[in-house]
């Protein structure tokens, strides 16, 4: 079954008089367990395509059915939501909590969830040890290294076992020895069946992925799944 | 409703986090609304100590005596008129006395001022009252030692004198009164009685506790010559009820005792207590209007400053609530969010206001018996919540309608 069912969609946006058509007409599928790149030059409408895939933004046209729910016209409320139940989401930035430690940060989705505090606790530690940070619990982000940051978002993401992860430029802030044990990381987990949408300009951050979409104008340019993946040497998850 | 409550716990969370890594700038902030419910809280606490004291001090004198005198006590427009009324007199008292049936107890009082020594102590402007052994009959007086003066006493203008309870205590500060000679003006009068505390400061010259009582005659005989001074005559009603009867008697009585024709004005006025209460009571209403102006006024400033900093704390952390969308947080959890937040710091304000009010009612304690009120605690608490909640909202609905993009996207 499709999670991501997406028909001509397109997005406008007003910036004064101008019109902008950030996505002009896209559609696509995505199914479970897929590991898909979003490619394209800047301007190409990839973070726009991101934040309609992530429920952070609605179509202007067009119909997104996410695991057969028509988004497009949900309520705020409504698509909050699902952004907390369904889509984990890894930035650039990390966007961590400076004045949380690790735990507190991955255990919000569920605060939000209205998941009691006991539970919340425990499933958090998990996925930390599940992410190795299992002894950097009770640390800061600033006592934490970039890598050891990313991963706490990433271990944020996965905490309420959300349908897909959304990376959006995941190493883009780490140097490429710690953005390869993220990617590494990302490896482990799309083996352990998760469904993981990346969007990047790095090819070689791409080439990790199964499938790549190359996005140009608003247009699909290309969508393919790739022959000769980039499977990293060392597969142990790099402590970066 | 669960999930209000975790929002709430860690909106709550949240919010003394942010406090405690913003401490100046939140004290800063407080600093309106402590001054604001500081001033609630005192205003209340010293308009409920004067209020205290006033009640205390009227019922001293009791409310159903009435005063017939030569100047009406309040609403002296017609002060030179008065002035030239003849004065009242013995004669005018004695006449009274036998006409009036309705008052339960006379006396006639003359005042006067002079200065009291007692060894190298010295208590200048005592007010001194010459009255009859009728006198303590029209007052709720008690005793802290000895009497009043008794009939023959007064007949026969004795030197003897009764202390109120704040000039005993000047002049004998930790000594027996009773039987020592004191000097007033240039004359021995033995203390054969002292009072005990009777009314209150706010009374001011018509306080008990200040004056001193001798028999009438004496002061005659002594300080003022009998064609001069004006005296007051003092009667008590029945009971409170025919107070209004009394008085309307009374003016009948003296209008006759004076031999006024029906088409003249009275010479005199029959003054109540209610004059007193009534002019006591404009005041403090000014008091409490004005109070309350000042109070408003440092609240609203403090409200500005909480709106001002709620916003630069939105502002702030404009990522972090693109973040808290992008990962669940509803429009009414950010609003709840920053309203919490706002209410906290106001709630602080009004706690460290309430406390501050607690230590400085404890100084005015000293000269005006008083307390904080439970019901002025409660007060500053809802009013410290209210100013948090109408402070914080235009911030947080900011934050509320951000767009989880563009505030992810915010640098």
């Amino acid at each position: 079954m499709n999670i991501i069912k997406i028909e001509h969609i397109a997005k406008i946006y007003h910036l004064g008089s101008e019109e902008v058509h950030a996505l002009a007409d896209i559609s696509l599928n995505i199914d479970k367990n897929e590991y898909v790149a979003i490619m394209g030059p800047s301007g190409s409408g990839k973070s726009t395509l991101m934040n309609m895939i992530g429920c952070l933004d609605t179509p202007t046209s067009g119909i997104y059915e996410f695991t057969g729910k028509n988004v497009s016209d949900m309520s705020d409320n409504e698509l909050a939501k699902i952004r907390n139940k369904e889509i984990g989401f890894v930035f650039q930035t990390f966007n961590l909590l400076a004045r949380s430690d690790a735990l507190h940060n991955v255990e919000l989705p569920l605060i939000y969830a209205g998941i009691s505090s006991h539970e919340r606790k425990e499933r958090a530690e998990k996925v930390l040890v599940d992410v190795g940070l299992g002894d950097r619990i009770h640390h800061k982000p600033n006592e934490l290294s970039g890598g050891q940051r990313q991963r706490v978002a990433i271990a944020r993401a996965l905490v309420s076992h959300p349908s897909i992860m959304l990376a959006d430029e995941p190493t883009g802030n780490l140097d490429s020895k710690t953005g390869e044990g993220i990617m590494t990381l990302f490896n482990e987990l799309h083996e352990k069946g998760n469904t993981i949408i990346l969007v990047t300009h790095e090819g070689y951050i791409a080439d990790h992925a199964v499938r790549i979409i190359r996005l140009k104008d608003g247009l699909i340019e290309s969508d393919e799944i790739v022959e000769k993946r980039f499977i990293p040497n060392n597969k142990k998850v790099l402590e970066s | 409703m669960r999930d209000f409550w975790f929002e709430m716990k860690e909106g709550l969370f949240i919010a003394l986090r942010a406090l405690r890594s913003n401490k100046v700038r939140a004290t800063l902030t407080m600093l309106g609304i402590i001054i604001g419910i500081t001033s609630v809280v005192l205003m209340t606490t010293a308009i409920k100590g004067i209020d205290g004291a006033f009640q205390k001090g009227i019922s001293a004198l009791g409310s159903d005596v009435l005063y017939i005198d030569k100047f009406a006590w309040f609403g002296n427009r017609d002060y030179w008129k008065m002035r030239n009324r003849r004065n009242l007199t013995m004669d005018d008292y004695t006449r009274f006395k036998g006409l009036a049936k309705l008052p339960k107890a006379f006396a006639p009082v003359l005042r006067s001022r002079k200065t009291i020594k007692f060894g190298d102590k010295n208590v200048e402007g005592v007010i001194l009252i010459g009255s009859t052994s009728d006198y303590v009959a029209t007052t709720n007086f008690t005793f802290n030692l000895g009497r009043f003066f008794s009939q023959t006493e007064s007949k026969s203008a004795r030197d003897v004198v009764v202390l109120g309870s704040e000039v005993a205590k000047k002049i004998f500060p930790r000594g027996n009164a009773l039987d020592k000679k004191i000097k007033i003006g240039n004359h021995n009068f033995k203390v054969i009685g002292v009072l005990a505390e009777q009314g209150s400061f706010i009374l001011g010259s018509f306080n008990p506790d200040n004056q001193v009582f001798l028999p009438i005659g004496s002061i005659f005989k002594y300080y003022l010559n009998r064609s001069r001074g004006s005296i007051t005559i003092n009667i008590r009603a029945q009971n409170p009820a025919m107070v209004d009867d009394t008085k309307a008697e009374a003016i009948g009585v003296m209008r006759k005792v004076r031999g006024l024709k029906y088409d003249e004005e009275d010479d005199f006025a029959v003054n109540q207590q209610e004059g007193l209460m009534n002019n006591f009571n404009s005041i403090v209403g000014v008091i409490q209007i004005a109070g309350l102006f000042i109070t408003g006024l440092a609240l609203f400033v403090g409200a500005i400053g909480i709106m001002n900093i709620m916003f630069v704390s939105v502002k702030e952390r404009t990522k972090e609530i693109g973040l808290r969308k992008a990962i669940g947080a509803k429009k009414r959890t950010i609003l709840g969010q920053f309203i919490l937040e706002s209410s906290v710091i106001c709630l602080f304000g009004g706690l460290i206001g309430l406390l501050l009010a607690v230590i400085l009612s404890m100084v005015i304690d000293q000269f005006l018996p008083t307390s904080v009120q439970y019901s002025a605690v409660i007060i500053a608490i809802v009013i410290s919540l209210i100013t948090g909640v109408v402070a914080g909202f235009a911030p947080a609905y900011t934050a509320a309608k951000m767009d989880p993009v563009t505030a992810l996207r915010y640098e």
